[in-house]
């Protein structure tokens, strides 16, 4: 996994609350069985004008000129800035996926839906949680100055503004240490495999059922 | 010391390790596969070199990307006619193949939308967890299980340590006393309870479902309500383990037989929430409050009785909240203010995990019986939830029942509940559906869906709009 300590990076807005998975990537496109190449139908409904398939040339399609993804001042964005309960709805990892291919490294909002708060972390996607006034006064700021850009300092769990002020944000130390140092998971769970076979063990006398029962 | 939750109980029985920095080890007891979520996790495990940790706990079939069509479906794999899908199920099958996992195939007898066959095979049982790389695999909590969606980096990681590495969620309890009124169902009441909490009420809750309403259920109601908890933002919901939970999993393929039973329902017998312990959150609804339930906007908690107005966004103190409001009846082409009951239907689709067991498909069918759908509704769509299902509804004479009613009668997959397959809403199209998701596009790129129980959306496509189905009762029309 890709490791995540500092970012600096221009803010672009999704401003609406419940955006959910299905608007973040359509599943038209979860057909594909690679984990890449679905930054370009990245909101597409809301991105282009046109339904979009997958494998079409999307260059060559027509984009909703109302999007603020496809305004200039929003382009090379990074950071997006989003509004209450983001990434509701499904499981689909390939949202978290969509905005990393797409170039985001964070989200901020005032909330986020459990599921995809956990996948971002697995793909080096930083989701940041603050509070609402603080992420509409965000809001405001980005609006009125154009090129807004925020610093991400996850070591020391702070969000910083163009003017030197900073935000403080929580995040859990596992995930945490995670991100820092582009660790995989797998492979810290794998070392406590020891464990994971004891318990394996207790619970086959426990509930033998559990157990080959479906092969 | 306060008694523990059922929950509590689940967790603690699974918990392989908890570490210092809050975090814990969770064991998982069933891993369920299907062809969407799966491939990029095979594909991670070949990349590191890693063997599948337990390859009896997981069970695989392709339910998303299937056809429905008799035609296109009797070919198999092979006769997937869009080639993108064709090539998704097929690598489900050479991953099954190369890891010997058990998969239930495209046209084999166990084959369904991965919720449906879990229970209905006894694969998912009381007291196991059980994930899957889908939300809804929530469902599963109604056996008295810890069953949560994960996505695909966990699917890996579960497919080589059978583990989840979680925090604990807070315990949430909505619970429905009463009698539901006749002509509500299930559906209506999760409906109801969404409407309630909205879509992130149950955000880092884990919700039992308690209370007399909900006890009165069957499995298959309560399977429902668990089915849509991750639409309340919660990604686990359950109901505690009573007779009723006995009774629907004896005798099933995968349950435990003989001694092994007797254990089982021993062990099993401990799964309800102590009298004394304590959640984070109740939620109380009455059960005679409820009405049948219809979604009007673009997320589940946009949901009002059938005998209620269109919201009115300038009701709405809250700016977001306001702004959504209206945002959601330009998508679905309705004014302010108009009755849920004028609301005309272009489509009508019956299935999804929600809505696809026997029990919907014998209440649709007991509303359709001796009609025919309205004109103005293009099709009507019957997608049972698995091949037992359809196997049982045939015998019992349902396909008839709905073939007569203008209806078509489908193979088991996902269908339009997200519109991966060729069923899909045109643009601007109206659909009652029994789904449960009313997302922008969810049905097809444009469509506009209505959640609403399988009574209702087959009395829909009778007349054509919603109408109330306890009117439809009351007056005799149903058989
Ligand atoms: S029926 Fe719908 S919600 Fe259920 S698993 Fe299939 S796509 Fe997901």
């Amino acid at each position: 996994m890709k490791a995540f300590t500092r970012h600096e990076g221009l803010v672009a807005p999704m401003d609406r609350a419940n955006v959910d998975t299905d608007l973040i990537i359509p599943k038209q496109f979860l057909k594909s069985i690679k984990r890449t190449g679905f930054g370009p139908n990245l909101f597409d409904e809301l991105r282009y004008l046109d339904e979009g398939q997958p494998g079409q040339d999307h260059t060559k399609r027509p984009l909703n000129p109302e999007f603020p993804l496809n305004f200039p001042r929003y382009q090379g964005a990074s950071v997006l800035l989003a509004r209450k309960n983001f990434g509701c709805g499904s499981s689909r990892e390939h949202a978290p996926w969509a905005l990393d291919d797409h170039g985001f490294r964070a989200v901020i909002a005032p909330s986020f839906a459990d599921i995809f708060f956990n996948n971002c972390f697995k793909n080096g996607l930083l989701p940041i949680v603050l509070d609402e006034a603080v992420v509409d006064q965000l809001f405001k700021e980005m609006e009125a100055q154009e090129g807004y850009t925020l610093t991400i300092d996850l070591e020391k769990q702070q969000v910083i503004k163009p003017n030197g002020d900073t935000i403080d944000f929580e995040v859990d130390a596992f995930r945490k240490h995670c991100l820092l140092n582009g660790l995989d998971d797998i492979g810290l769970t794998l070392e406590d495999a020891d464990d994971i076979r004891a318990y394996e063990a207790k619970r086959r006398e426990q509930a033998p059922w559990l157990f080959d029962a479906v092969k | 010391m306060a008694g523990q939750t059922l929950y509590d109980k689940l967790w603690q029985d699974h918990l392989v390790k908890s570490r210092e920095d809050g975090t814990a080890l969770i064991y998982i007891d069933r891993h369920l596969i299907h062809e969407v979520t799966s491939p990029q996790a095979f594909e991670g495990l070949r990349l590191a070199g890693r063997p599948l940790w337990r390859k009896d706990s997981l069970v695989a079939t392709p339910d998303h990307n299937v056809p429905s069509h008799a035609a296109e479906r009797a070919a198999g794999v092979a006769g997937i006619r869009d080639e993108i899908s064709r090539i998704q199920v097929q690598t489900l099958d050479e991953n099954c193949n190369d890891f010997d996992v058990v998969q239930f195939g495209i046209n084999e007898p166990g084959q369904g939308i991965v919720h449906v066959i879990g229970p209905e095979t006894g694969a998912t049982l009381p007291g196991m967890t059980v994930v899957c790389g889908d939300s809804h695999t929530s469902t599963h909590g109604a056996l008295g299980a810890l069953a949560h969606g994960i996505g695909t980096s966990e699917v890996e990681h579960v497919m080589a340590t059978q583990c989840l590495i979680q925090k604990k969620m807070k315990n949430m309890l909505v619970r429905v006393d009463g009698d539901l009124g006749p002509g509500v169902t299930a559906k209506d009441v999760v409906l109801a309870i969404i409407g309630k909490i909205g879509t992130a009420g149950g955000t880092g809750y884990a919700i039992e479902f308690g209370g007399s309403a909900i006890r009165s259920l069957s499995m298959e109601g309560r399977m429902t309500i668990c089915n849509m908890a991750i639409e309340a933002g919660a990604r686990a919901g359950m109901v505690a383990v009573d007779q009723v939970t006995l009774d629907y999993v004896k005798d099933k393929p995968y349950a435990p037989q003989g001694e092994h039973w007797d254990k089982a329902v021993e062990n099993w017998s401990r799964l309800h929430s102590d009298d004394d312990a304590v959640f984070d959150a109740v939620v109380e609804l009455r059960a005679e409050d409820i009405e049948p339930q219809v979604s009007w906007g673009t997320s589940p908690e946009m949901v009002a009785p059938v005998s209620a107005l269109v919201p009115d966004p300038a009701g709405e103190a809250d700016a977001t909240k306001r702004a959504g409001i209206e945002r959601a009846l330009e998508y679905m082409g309705l004014a302010a203010g108009q009755k849920i009951t004028d609301i005309k239907l272009d489509r009508v689709f019956i299935g999804s995990c929600t809505n696809s067991r026997i029990e919907d498909l014998r209440a649709a069918a007991a509303v359709a019986k001796g009609h025919k759908k309205a004109d103005s509704v293009k099709e009507v769509l019957i997608v049972p939830g698995s091949q037992s299902v359809k196997a049982q509804a045939e015998k019992e004479g349902l396909d008839k029942v709905f073939v007569e009613a203008g209806f078509e009668w489908r193979e088991p997959s996902c269908s339009m509940c997200l519109a991966m397959n060729a069923d899909k809403l045109g643009a601007g199209e109206h659909c009652a559906s029994t789904s449960n998701r009313n997302f922008e596009g969810r049905q097809g790129y444009g469509g506009r869906t209505h959640l609403v129980s399988p009574s209702m959306a087959a009395a829909a496509a009778i007349a054509g709009h919603f109408i109330d189905v306890r009117e439809l009762e009351l007056q005799g029309e149903t058989a």
